[in-house]
């Protein structure tokens, strides 16, 4: 059988892939997507938590996880096509209105 | 057998996660999310957790990735706003970060896991929890009131959806 470290590791490797990808793209889409890699890696880390404890938790955790991250994916693209009607362009870079 | 699979699966999710922020073109970045998150169901097959693998497919290859698909093609961006960052400096710097990150993670991991002695992934617990029977019974005896309070925030993300989109309310 696989260790629990193998696991772990790859869900650490695969957030650091999410985080590096929110850091690096302008567009608000692949922000988006790199954000739904670092929930999956994070659901990754409690189902193996979850085999390794033998008790059920961790997958309904993770059950409550992909309800937010349907919830968040159905708001923020809203949120993105509002941000493009106004500005004509999903650039993160463009929408500084907030910003100081 | 266990530990092939999982290096295969493991390569094919780092590498198409790799290829969602290096992609320019971003119909294929939202393909290469959905390789990902197969290979993760994948994965929980691996480790026996048939229904959440089983969900997985359907919500989120399924119902979140005909999201995404639908407003990428309902956008119609231009072709430049794709792809990583263009200045130098900021792509460097996050690659660095990234790095840092990614270290920390490896290192805790080690130590804990030293520390605690906690040993392989047995068959036996994966029969126990992995069907659906035992997280049924878990999610509508003890945490009945988050599954209800996710219910609320599924229509709270419905009506903040239409409002954001609506033009006109």
């Amino acid at each position: 059988m696989v260790p629990l470290s193998y696991y772990l590791i790859l869900s650490g490797v695969l957030f650091s892939i999410g985080v590096v990808g929110v850091l690096i793209s302008r567009n608000a889409i692949v922000i988006f997507m790199a954000i739904e890699v670092m929930l999956n890696a994070v659901s990754l880390t409690l189902v193996a938590f979850s085999q390794q404890t033998g008790s059920p938790a961790g997958q309904v955790f993770v059950f409550l996880v992909m309800t937010i991250a349907a919830a968040e994916a159905a708001v923020g693209l809203a949120i993105i096509i509002v941000i493009f009607r106004s500005r004509e362009s999903v650039n993160v870079d463009e929408v500084n209105l907030m910003k100081w | 057998m266990g530990t092939i699979f999982f290096f295969v699966l493991a390569g094919v999710s780092v590498i198409s996660a790799i290829l969602i922020v290096a992609q320019r073109n971003p119909v294929a970045s939202a393909l290469f999310l959905i390789v990902t998150l197969c290979s993760q169901a994948m994965l929980y097959l691996l480790l026996g957790a048939s229904f959440l693998a089983v969900i997985q497919i359907i919500v989120y290859a399924g119902a979140i990735m005909v999201l995404f698909l639908f407003v990428i093609m309902l956008l119609n961006l231009r072709k430049d706003e794709f792809g990583p960052d263009k200045k130098r400096v900021q792509r460097i710097l996050a690659l660095a970060l990234g790095a840092v990150w990614l270290i920390q993670v490896i290192a805790i991991t080690k130590l804990s896991l030293s520390n605690k002695g906690l040993g392989q992934v047995t068959p036996l617990s994966a029969l126990e929890t992995g069907n659906v029977q035992a997280i049924g019974k878990s999610l509508f005896t003890e945490y009945l009131y988050p599954f209800e309070i996710t219910s609320i925030l599924l229509l709270v993300a419905i009506l903040g959806s239409i409002v954001l989109a609506k033009k006109k309310i």
